[in-house]
């Protein structure tokens, strides 16, 4: 398979320099590939191309929807998660109080049911099945799973056991929104009352929003019982959370914040929170500030959204001391600590977490690439708290066979196709923020494991919006397609003319092994369980938040 | 419109799903059907409610094809795209919670007859790829009588996308 793969990559580098100026020319390639496909042959019978999806996010199924578009009837793909349930982040990572943004889940329903494509959920590739089968399986194999890791503090306190209490956003947001993986955290909001968020970009505000908002704002939505009960208390558990304010600490200014106008603005005003900052210079910004706030209305917008804020509670303050007598204020506190790095989680004698220490910071802008950083004032404070939150970025993992960046937590690449592990240290970092340059030289795409390709936050790294996997997406499909006819060959040339098995192979495979795979009509008995569950209890679903109970409402027997 | 329908239906499991949205005839047919008494043309649904006024709107695609097509006066420039089988994505289906149904107004004039973008969907369009200063979500905006003629692109990615100014979004 190596052999041809070799052979297919010199196809591929022919195949590349036609098609290579224009997009209108991609449209034609497909058009040439199956020509090739009857031409090649003697038996002439036009191929199906086998592509194999590991992961059914939205970068996933947006591939599967480039390709589709793309290849009409001559394409069956096969789209694995590690879970019963699909959509990745839509599910896990999205706030239950953004139904809306959930939307997109119709879309790729549409997709899944479409009998080109073939869900296989309760799949995990290194454990069911490895990268090397799959590309046996089929012409080509994207990876798109994402990143289910997070990049650490590498502070002292940050990992003690037993103690606790410090986790990641990832795994706080997978605890609400029911991610099996996350279900046994040991969180207890009834001994919190003060929680330190690292990190201001969208993700910390979720979290921010879950631990002040009122939690009827969760009732009716798909936030997980667990965390519910804990937000609003019940007979057995008492009072619920006992969280009256979250500071979102952050090393740089409110013009270097990741959060954006639309969420800052929902947590400001539709939360019942009020918000602060813990010391006059935290809403400073430089000339340099100003001139780009001038210039970018996002920037504009974010930093006139946290100084009203703080103003108005100021005021509401002041308005209530003069009024007199004790405020009724059921309000809880946001606090935006603005140029404040964390450098130790505090701990008490029985391992509790008590506090985050923190250095003052001042903002350079001369930092690499132009960008501002951060450099301690030697000056320090201390944020009390019960639970630290650490929302700096998320980090993919690594699959084994496959070559990985562990510095920038990315599959090396060059526009999705993956390079070969020798590879991998050269990926240079002079190209461009993660997937490095389109225009790789002859020797790049040479070394490009033809076949092999990366899509969504496993290619470019962890940032972006839904949205942002669609263009990522139609990216790594015109590289797909772009080596599509040397896949065919090489399918042909190890599997005789009707090339690899595809998924009916994987499905066989995987049956022979014992797995409970769960195909899209299990995961449809599933979601209506949820829905039906939920609508008994007015919410818009309940969701299964254990796999063993989903397995069984899926229909296999579990002990 | 109809294929915002038909995927709804589908992920349901109720529609046919004989092919893909994009090749498909016998669902748009049924949905026709079901929705209007007249007899059913499912490539030109604005035809079937007779009197109502349309425009011509071109959409410039991101091959670059250009699609002229005839605009239900009332109807957002999403559902347009989506009666007439253009390929725009709607992922939020118009709660203004994404920014995937951008539309760049190749012509300044139409831009400045359009209403105001409220806040709302400037917050959206910010995080828009490709973002211009005669760019609008298409969910937003709503076809009148003055759009007639009006060109809308839909901006693709270049091949230069993560060379050139690539900022990574916030999420």
């Amino acid at each position: 398979m190596l052999r041809l793969a070799s052979q297919g990559a010199s196809l591929a580098l022919s195949s590349n320099s036609l098609c290579n100026s224009h997009i209108a020319s991609l449209a034609c390639s497909g058009l040439r590939l199956w020509s090739a496909a009857f031409t090649t042959t003697s038996n002439s019978v036009p191929e199906k191309l086998h592509v194999c999806v590991v992961g059914s996010g939205p970068a996933g199924f947006y591939t599967v929807d480039r390709l589709l578009k793309r290849y009409g009837d001559r394409v069956h793909v096969s789209i694995l998660d590690r879970l019963p349930t699909p959509f990745g982040l839509v599910r896990s990572g999205v706030a239950p109080d953004h139904q809306d943004t959930k939307n997109v889940t119709n879309q790729f329903s549409s997709i899944a049911a479409d009998p080109r494509v073939s869900f296989l959920g309760n799949v995990l590739v290194g454990r069911d099945v490895d990268v090397n089968e799959l590309r046996a399986l089929h012409h080509a194999v994207v990876l798109a799973y994402g990143a289910e890791s997070d990049r650490r503090l590498g502070i002292p306190g940050e990992d003690v056991v037993p103690g606790g209490g410090v986790f990641s956003a990832r795994e706080f947001v997978w605890w609400y929104n029911g991610h099996p993986d996350a279900r046994h955290l040991h969180i207890d909001l009834s001994k919190v009352r003060s929680v330190a968020v690292c990190g201001i970009g969208n993700v910390a505000l979720d979290c921010a929003r879950t631990l002040l908002a009122p939690p009827s704002r969760f009732v009716h939505t798909d936030l997980a019982a667990h965390a519910l009960t804990q937000l609003m208390g019940d007979h057995q558990t008492g009072g619920g959370s006992a969280v009256r304010e979250v500071h979102l600490v952050a090393r740089r200014g409110p013009v270097q914040a990741a959060c954006t106008p639309k969420e800052l603005k929902e947590l400001l005003t539709d939360c019942g929170v009020s918000a602060r900052t813990a010391a006059p210079d935290q809403l400073t910004v430089s000339e340099a500030d100003s001139a780009e706030m001038k210039a970018t209305r996002l920037k504009r917008r974010v930093f006139e959204l946290v100084s009203k804020a703080v103003a108005d509670a100021s005021a509401a303050d002041a308005a209530a001391g003069a009024a007199g007598g004790s405020s009724p204020q059921r309000r809880r506190d946001l606090f935006f600590q603005f140029y404040r790095n964390p450098v130790e989680v505090l701990r008490g004698p029985d391992g509790a977490v008590t506090g985050l220490r923190v250095e003052r910071t001042v903002v350079r802008p001369d930092g690499p690439g132009g960008t501002s950083v951060a450099v301690g004032s030697g000056m320090f404070d201390t944020i009390p708290c019960e639970m630290v939150l650490k929302s700096i970025g998320y980090k993919s993992l690594p699959v084994q066979g496959v070559a990985f960046d562990c510095r920038r937590g990315i599959i090396p690449n060059v526009a999705g196709r993956v390079l070969q592990q020798a590879d991998a240290s050269a990926s240079s970092p002079t190209s461009a923020s993660t997937s490095g340059s389109a225009e790789g030289g002859p020797d790049e795409v040479a070394a490009a494991n033809v076949g092999l390709y990366v899509v969504g936050w496993l290619k470019r790294g962890p940032t972006g919006i839904i949205g942002t996997n669609l263009v990522d997406a139609e990216e790594t499909v015109d590289s797909l397609a772009g080596d599509a006819e040397a896949l065919l060959r090489a399918g042909e040339m190890s599997h005789g003319s009707a090339g690899p098995p595809g998924a009916a192979g994987l499905e066989a495979l995987l049956r022979q092994r014992g797995v409970r795979v769960v195909g899209w009509r299990r995961w449809r008995l599933l979601d209506e369980h949820e829905l039906a569950a939920g609508r008994a209890a007015g919410r818009v679903r309940e969701k299964v938040t254990e796999v063993r109970e989903m397995l069984r409402v899926c229909g296999f027997a579990v002990e | 419109m109809l294929r915002f329908c038909t995927h709804v239906l589908r992920a349901h499991g109720i529609a046919a799903s004989g092919s893909s949205i994009g090749f498909t005839t016998v669902p748009f047919f049924r949905w026709s059907a079901w929705l209007h008494t007249s007899v059913p043309n499912y490539h030109k649904p604005n035809s079937l409610i007779d009197g109502q006024e349309k425009v011509d709107i071109t959409y410039i695609d991101k091959e670059g094809k250009e699609h002229t097509v005839a605009a239900q006066i009332g109807e957002n420039l999403l559902e347009v795209a989506h009666d007439n089988e253009i390929d725009l994505e709607g992922a939020c289906e118009g709660s203004l919670a994404c920014s995937t149904c951008h539309l760049i107004f190749e012509s300044e004039d139409y831009y400045k007859k359009l209403p105001e973008a409220t806040e709302d969907e400037l917050d959206m369009l910010d995080l828009a790829f490709g973002l211009t200063d005669t760019s609008r979500l298409g969910c937003q905006v709503v076809v009148t009588k003055e759009l007639d003629g009006a060109r809308v692109r839909i901006p693709a990615a270049s091949r230069n996308f993560y060379v050139d100014g690539h900022k990574p979004k916030p999420h």
